[in-house]
């Protein structure tokens, strides 16, 4: 680096060398200090409350590290993670998708009646069911999408309102699409996917460590959610679509006099952010081979706090999916132990989302101060 | 006469520029003084230093004969200031009598506004200063003029003995001047002081007692408007000293890269803001486009890049009918831009300068293969432009926001020329750069125009116009009002051209 830079640069070089490292542990410090935060947070409700933080922390620790609990956090971190990709893309167009909650939901019951009404060879029956899902969730990110760009409806409001309607659309769905059969046998939901819809399963994959207790399984859609963040990354960091979003989310104007069509790109964001949240459903479906009235619900508004703990990269997203997971886990515990009520659990999730807010902000302003007063400070230096 | 108002020696610098240098100001005491200057010529920092807020770097500040030094606008207006911005700062929902009163509310116990009170100073205020309005009506009812007059009674409502306008008349019609012509006057009359900032030489003659003329920053003169024609204010404006303009080589060849006819574009009312303009530049030339700025200057250019929609007329590039294509097409067909401001339009100031390099020209080698975006060639070309065009930085993953203005100017200026563009569109390609980075751009511009480039450059230097261009237009309410030789061109000429004062028919030219 040293060949080119000029004499005259080089403490200032040295300065921004410095600041550049110091930026890199602060933006790690954000969240790390968040989570910490929230810990005491919680401690000090506890402890207000009557219960014992100690107790209640071994519990959740010791709970965390058995292999059935890691099991059945990568369960749920999954959708988690999906939900968060989803989220993410949006936000990397400054695209506010808070209805990935409706996306997935809608996703998922057709996904799950088009699997149970077709017989297919294994790997298309599930190709089909993805591509069923990912065109509902896009589709219905995509009405958003057009509302927005067409008729400046905010996404937001237009995400909201279609989570709403796609609330009524599915109670109505899951009547008319109910299984054949007494229903007092086959339960309320949807034709059940044959086997050769179902992903199967990574159980083998723990078990290599030891046989696992209980009828205990690893979900299949992990590999999916894995490759859902590889393809998030390679797309936005590798491919001229990728820059052209990132461009366009980071200054709208300077991207459009670049050539990038804010309004394409827009909905293209949306198309895209409805498609992975139309994923979020799949390993739902997978573990109940049909749509029920039981489905999980909660995982598209989750998403979004952790896409935001996550900085919208596809590790923080991950390490965000997994935290979300360890509570929920930690929840589980809590609640059969009794060391705490479980509502802690609520209240460390708050205090993480809106500390890690807070200090990615202070660490922002922070940063842009020190900035301009480097820039001031070269400005002196030059006009002397 | 006592002096309400002096300034001594103010100097602001920003990152980069020099805002204001050593300026003077002396207003009377119920005088209505004029700052005139050109864009950029330091009027709004002055005022901003003037009414809290921004503090100086230097100089001394008198009101009333007492020395201040206002860290906030509240200060300002303990000190009986009051400014109304150019752009109105009221609350479309509420009434008038709850705009003039927001923030400043009398109040009676228990936490009530006391209604009744406001009202009756409301109506003192507005019968002191001749200035009528029904304090009922909504602000979202009332007419540009009429909400202009709420923000003034606003500031009198504070008890402002001295009052600054920020470019009052840039919003208004002709009729709505008048009646605001009459109003300061009343004001005036009642011994308000008023200092107002405007660019339009004829308002000024006609408003002003005194007039202080800005320069790059400088203090240049105040004048007596009796004593000064508009052609005078304009030769102060933009300066009567130009450089003798290059005597290099003419490379203007008799290819037309950029054909404009009968542009017209519209602005958000529908007006025109660029009214059936024609111009043609050739491989090789600089065609400057002179004149003060909201003239039509950034529609045009924005209609040729493709992000301001044509409302009548052709572009053509090349022999290539651009007129409906997308800016991405245009940008492929080899259009460099420079715009006008490098934070608004010209970089991702968050983004690394190797992503920052690729902007405008992603689509294509070195930036991309195919669909994927080249991160090697996009940092190789970046490690290029830093040499050859001496962006001064310690390596390229630095955000673009820790770069100097001038250093910032240059990766934009080194990323529109390495992709060798048949026509650069630059738009105050050295505004806000300093001396050693400006000549640096205006190098870059005439080698590339030898090598065949052409270049439609618009800039409110003058120094730059002449020195660079090979003709000279100029724009006025939207239309091109001359075609000048820069050779021939006196500053007078020029500035009786660019603020109106003459009109003449195009002399000559290649437009017909």
């Amino acid at each position: 680096m040293t060949d080119t830079a000029t004499p005259p640069a080089s403490t200032a070089d040295a300065d921004i060398a410095a600041a550049k490292r110091r930026e890199r542990y602060m933006s790690l410090a954000a969240p790390l200090g968040a989570f910490l935060f929230s810990v005491v947070a919680s401690a000090i409700v506890l402890v207000i409350s009557g219960s014992n933080p100690f107790e209640a922390l071994s519990d959740m620790m010791g709970h965390a590290s058995k292999l059935e609990t890691q099991v059945s956090m990568l369960n749920r971190a999954t959708p988690l993670y999906i939900s968060g990709v989803a989220a993410a893309i949006g936000f990397k167009m400054n695209l506010f998708n808070i209805g990935v909650e409706g996306q997935y939901r809608m996703a998922a019951i057709f996904a799950a009646y088009v699997g149970g009404a077709v017989a297919l060879p294994a790997p298309l029956h599930i190709a089909l069911i993805l591509l069923v899902a990912m065109t509902v969730g896009a589709g219905w990110a995509g009405l958003a999408g057009v509302m927005y760009t067409h008729r400046g409806v905010n996404e937001v409001i237009g995400t909201i309102m279609l989570n709403g309607i796609a609330l009524g659309i599915i109670a109505w769905l899951v009547r008319r699409w109910q299984a054949g059969g007494d229903i007092a046998v086959v339960g309320i939901g949807t034709e059940p996917i044959d086997d050769s819809g179902i992903l199967p399963n990574l159980t083998w994959l723990p078990e290599m460590i030891r046989d696992l207790k209980g009828a205990r399984e690893l979900t299949g859609v992990l590999i999916l959610a894995i490759i859902v963040g590889i393809a998030y990354h390679v797309l936005l960091n590798r491919t001229v679509f990728g820059y052209n979003l990132r461009a366009s989310g980071g200054n709208p104007l300077a991207a459009r006099a670049g050539g990038v069509p804010p309004r394409r790109m827009a909905l293209t964001a949306m198309f895209m952010s409805g498609g992975i949240a139309g994923l979020v459903g799949i390993s739902e479906i997978m573990a109940k081979g049909r749509y029920n009235p039981n489905f999980v619900g909660g995982l598209g508004f989750n998403g979004i706090g952790i896409a935001l703990l996550g900085r919208n990269h596809p590790a923080g997203i991950a390490v965000g999916a997994l935290l979300w997971a360890f509570l929920d886990a930690s929840s589980d515990i809590l609640q059969t132990s009794g060391a705490a009520p479980k509502e802690i659990i609520d209240i460390m999730r708050g205090v993480i989302l809106l500390t890690v807010v807070i200090g990615y902000e202070v660490v922002r302003r922070i940063q842009v101060k020190e900035e301009a007063a480097r820039a001031a400070a070269r400005l002196a230096e030059a006009s002397e | 006469m006592t002096t309400a108002i002096e300034l001594t020696g103010i100097t602001k610098r920003f990152p980069g520029v020099i805002a204001n240098d050593d300026v003077h100001l002396r207003v009377e005491e119920g005088e209505i003084h004029a700052v005139c200057g050109e864009n950029g010529a330091g009027k709004s920092t002055l005022m901003k230093i003037l009414y809290g807020m921004q503090g100086p770097d230097a100089g001394t500040m008198t009101v009333g004969g007492k020395e201040v030094s206002f860290a906030s606008p509240s200060e300002a207006i303990d000190a009986g200031i009051g400014m109304v911005h150019q752009h109105f700062m009221l609350a479309a929902q509420l009434t008038v009598l709850e705009n003039v009163i927001l923030g400043a509310e009398p109040m009676l116990s228990g936490n009530r506004i006391d209604m009744a009170t406001a009202r009756a100073h409301l109506h003192e205020v507005g019968d002191a200063y001749g200035l009528t309005i029904d304090p009922d009506d909504l602000v979202e009812s009332l007419e540009v003029g009429e909400r202009q007059r709420v923000e003034i009674i606003k500031v009198l409502y504070r008890g402002a003995k001295i009052l600054i306008l920020d470019e009052p008349t840039a919003v208004l019609v002709p009729q709505e001047v008048d009646e605001l012509f009459r109003n300061m006057r009343e004001l005036k009359a009642a011994g308000t002081t008023i200092l107002f900032i405007d660019h339009k030489l004829e308002e000024v003659l006609e408003i002003a007692d005194a007039i202080t003329v800005l320069r790059q920053g400088r203090t240049v003169a105040t004048v007596n408007p009796a004593d000064v024609t508009t052609g005078d204010l304009a030769e102060l404006m933009v300066g009567s000293e130009l450089p003798t303009p290059q005597t290099s080589l003419s490379t203007v060849t008799e290819e037309v890269a950029l054909d404009v006819t009968e542009l017209t574009v519209l602005d958000a009312d529908d007006r025109p803001a660029v009214d059936a303009v024609s111009l043609r530049v050739h491989r090789g030339e600089i065609v400057g486009v002179a004149g003060v700025e909201g003239n039509g200057q950034n529609e045009l250019v924005n209609a040729i890049i493709g992000t301001h929609p044509i409302d009548h007329g052709t572009v053509t590039l090349l022999g290539d009918d651009i007129t409906k294509a997308s800016v991405r097409h245009r940008r492929e067909s080899g259009i460099g831009y420079v715009p006008q401001d490098r934070h608004e339009e010209g970089l991702i100031l968050a983004a690394p300068l190797w992503e920052n390099a690729a902007l405008g020209h992603q689509t294509g080698p070195p930036f991309s293969k195919g669909l994927w975006f080249d991160r090697d060639g996009a940092r190789q070309r970046t490690e290029e432009i830093r040499s050859d065009f001496d962006v001064r930085t310690p390596d390229i993953d630095v955000p673009a926001y820790a770069l100097s203005g001038g250093n910032q100017q240059k990766l934009i200026i080194g990323r529109e020329m390495s992709s060798e563009p048949n026509l650069l569109i630059a738009s105050h390609p050295t505004r806000g750069i300093d001396v050693g980075a400006q000549a640096a751009v205006w190098d870059d511009i005439r080698q590339a125009r030898a090598a065949g480039m052409a270049t439609l450059l618009i800039s409110a230097d003058l120094d730059e116009l002449i020195g660079l261009s090979d003709t000279i237009v100029v724009m006025y309410k939207g239309q091109l009002v001359a075609t000048l030789d820069p050779e021939t061109i006196t500053p007078r000429e020029l500035g009786s051209y660019m603020t109106g004062a003459s009109v003449a028919t195009t002399d000559n030219g290649d437009e017909s």
